[in-house]
């Protein structure tokens, strides 16, 4: 027997007159996943989520759930539920009543809902809110119930599109634990919707980064962090250096790489076969850096010079923009850990970097 | 901040003298005037006598009591207030599809058929109402084309002008702008992610409409209907001019007791009793429209 996926997205396009908002995305999404899409705005992220619901029709392609298409469905009879941006709750009813909406809808008995929405509060911390209206709440406490009551009659699948985007900082760390918790507890499918890298890092799985309508890569976390298909994942997800340069030699999973300007380096990381002559940027991370006024490089890594072209400093680390000879500008971070120091050096002081051979990894073109 | 406050009373100082001398005052000089003798000529006999160089007050009940010794005035007023709830609701069925449908249309549109609402205020009220006359009169298109349809199943003529119905499509027609520009800004503020998020959580479209749409816009509801419901009560030109002999509403006895009878006192009586029904209509209105919302 085939294993099929909780959700599959089939060759999935929608056009908007001549804009391409999706072109043929497909995508599978198991059971009890944390799955993030994640793009810059217009990326389409917020067209497939839509077309999830069933707010939208795609132009071609199908959307299976269960192995059964909905892709026809209307939003009402899809088991699936979305929170939506600025929580949507309904303003005239009391946070009961919204919680119990869902269940009213689908026609289950009055003692039933009861039970079930005070279920529901207990579940979410908010039990002696039953009779406040939205107005009432504060925004995290908003989220909550938006969450309680896309939850209540236990969809197969929940939507969020950017849930956290409407509260500051901390709230919204705190509300990213609760819901990686809450996902864990309930086991329902989340499919989550975010322009913010780190929140997916942080929250997600497995990520989708899409970018023009298109998916570019679908990977966990880490791999999607340490192992960028392109230079827009590579500069999207976290901080990078992309170094551009040609492929000299491939000797095993070792690639000998001449960067422009900087010459010879190794890259004993690649997975992919290179092809000699081919164009290649190499993807540095500023943490794998070293940075000191002399590096005493070990064997496997490649030292070069420059001096300290700008400075920012965070609190816990402090980024220093390093100008090489080639007037190429490299980012790397040093700890502020050591007690009693807080910059190491100054702008236009003369520094040393080096990086070992697996400290990056080869992006081709 | 004390300096503040006592700025906002300044600000309110001209709005609130204005009320108060063009507002207030005649109020109360109309209720004073309930109680005094009609004059000679009409208008107003003095409230005060000479008598042997001492002065009396000379003030009566009896224009109340005449509003109560016979049952007229109150059919009067029911058949005013039956005339003014059938136009609300009438307007509130034709405005709410019409409003909601502006609310939802696009910018451009939008735009447009707001100005075609508005449209009927470029020309004058009684303008508008001689040409209803003229499509009701028995020789107007509307009759004798309805007459002609009737002959054919072999039923009688009819009369539009003159007829209560001739009387309610002409106050919908003057009113409906009333209750359509109270909704449509109601309407048009609604959140729409609201009804998505209804649908999303199972409720098919009517159940959006009922239980979202339909309690959001109470408030515009009430307004439109308090805009309508009002003017309608005191109506006096369009009985006058359509209603014929049975149209007669408490505006035109009020205006009679004014011009006519020059019965001052006795049109101020009756202008009272409109005055708190109206202001009864409001609070009673305001207050529904606020409990449904749940605050």
């Amino acid at each position: 027997m085939e294993i099929t996926a909780l959700l599959e997205i089939v060759d999935v396009s929608r056009h908007f007159d001549d804009f391409v908002a999706l072109d043929k995305v497909s995508l599978h999404i198991e059971a009890g996943e944390f799955f993030t899409l994640l793009g810059p705005s217009g990326c389409g992220k917020t067209t497939l989520l839509r077309l999830l619901a069933g707010f939208d029709q795609p132009d071609g392609g199908d959307i299976l759930l269960d192995g059964k298409s909905i892709t026809s469905a209307p939003p009402e009879q899809r088991p699936l539920h979305t929170i939506f941006q600025n929580y949507a709750l309904f303003p005239h009813m009391t946070v009961a009543e919204n919680i119990g909406f869902p269940l009213r809808m689908a026609g289950c008995p009055k003692k039933d809902i009861q039970a079930r929405v005070a279920e529901a509060l207990e579940n979410v911390r908010l039990p002696d809110k039953a009779r406040h209206y939205p107005d009432a709440l504060s925004g995290g406490q908003k989220q909550r119930i938006a969450i309680a009551r896309a939850l209540v009659n236990r969809p197969r699948l929940l939507l969020l599109d950017e849930p956290l985007s409407a509260l500051d900082a901390k709230l919204r760390e705190q509300m990213q634990i609760e819901l990686i918790n809450l996902q864990k507890d309930i086991g329902i499918t989340f499919i989550y919707v975010t322009h913010d890298q780190g929140e997916a890092l942080a929250l997600s799985h497995r990520i989708a980064v899409m970018d023009q309508g298109r998916i570019v890569q679908v990977d966990v976390p880490e791999r999607l962090y340490g192992f960028p298909n392109s230079r827009f994942v590579a500069d999207f997800i976290g901080k990078c250096n992309l170094l551009e340069g040609y492929v000299r030699e491939q000797q095993g999973d070792c690639v000998t790489v001449d960067l422009d300007g900087l010459g010879m380096v190794h890259v004993c990381r690649s997975e992919t076969k290179c092809v000699a002559g081919s164009r290649c940027a190499l993807t540095l991370r500023p943490e794998k850096i070293r940075l000191a006024a002399t590096v005493s490089p070990k064997e496997d890594e490649s030292l070069f010079r420059g001096s300290v072209h700008d400075m920012l400093y965070l609190g816990d680390v402090t980024v220093y923009i390093v100008s090489l000879a080639n007037g190429l500008l490299l980012e790397a971070l040093l700890a502020n850990s050591a007690s009693g120091r807080t910059n190491f050096f100054e702008v236009g002081d003369s520094v040393e970097v080096a990086w070992s051979c697996d400290a990056g990894h080869l992006v081709l073109d | 901040m004390q300096g503040k406050a006592w700025y906002k009373y300044l600000l309110s100082l001209p709005p609130m003298a204005y009320l108060l001398i063009f507002f207030a005052a005649p109020t109360f000089l109309m209720f004073f005037a309930t109680f005094r003798y009609a004059g000679e000529y009409g208008g107003l006999a003095p409230w005060y006598l000479h008598e042997g160089g001492r002065l009396t007050l000379d003030l009566t009940l009896e224009n109340w009591q005449r509003l109560l010794e016979t049952d007229i005035y109150l059919r009067l007023f029911l058949k005013s207030i039956g005339y003014a709830v059938t136009t609300t609701l009438l307007c509130m069925i034709m405005g709410y599809p019409l409003a909601l449908m502006i609310a939802r249309s696009g910018h451009k549109n939008r735009d447009l058929l707001l100005l075609l609402v508005i449209l009927p205020f470029w020309s004058n009220f009684l303008v508008r109402i001689y040409a209803w006359m003229i499509i009701f009169s028995p020789a107007g298109a509307l009759t004798r084309m309805l007459n002609g349809a009737l002959e054919l199943v072999g039923a009688g003529p009819v009369t539009l002008m003159y007829s209560p119905t001739a009387m309610l499509v002409c106050l919908v027609y003057v009113h409906l702008p009333f209750m359509v520009l109270p909704l449509y800004a109601n309407l048009e503020k609604h959140d729409l992610d609201l009804l998505d998020a209804a649908q999303d959580l199972g409720a098919g479209k009517w159940r959006r409409f009922w239980l979202i749409t339909w309690p959001l816009s109470l408030s515009g509801i009430t307004a439109g209907s308090i805009l309508v419901f009002i003017p309608v009560l005191g109506m006096f030109a369009i009985p006058d001019l359509l209603g014929g002999t049975n149209g007669i509403m408490i505006g035109n006895v009020i205006k009679q007791q004014f011009m006519e009878s020059r019965d001052w006192p006795f049109g101020s009586v009756l202008s009272m009793v409109l005055t708190v029904t109206a202001v009864a209509v409001v609070l009673l209105g305001s207050r529904l429209g606020r409990r449904r919302e749940g605050r």
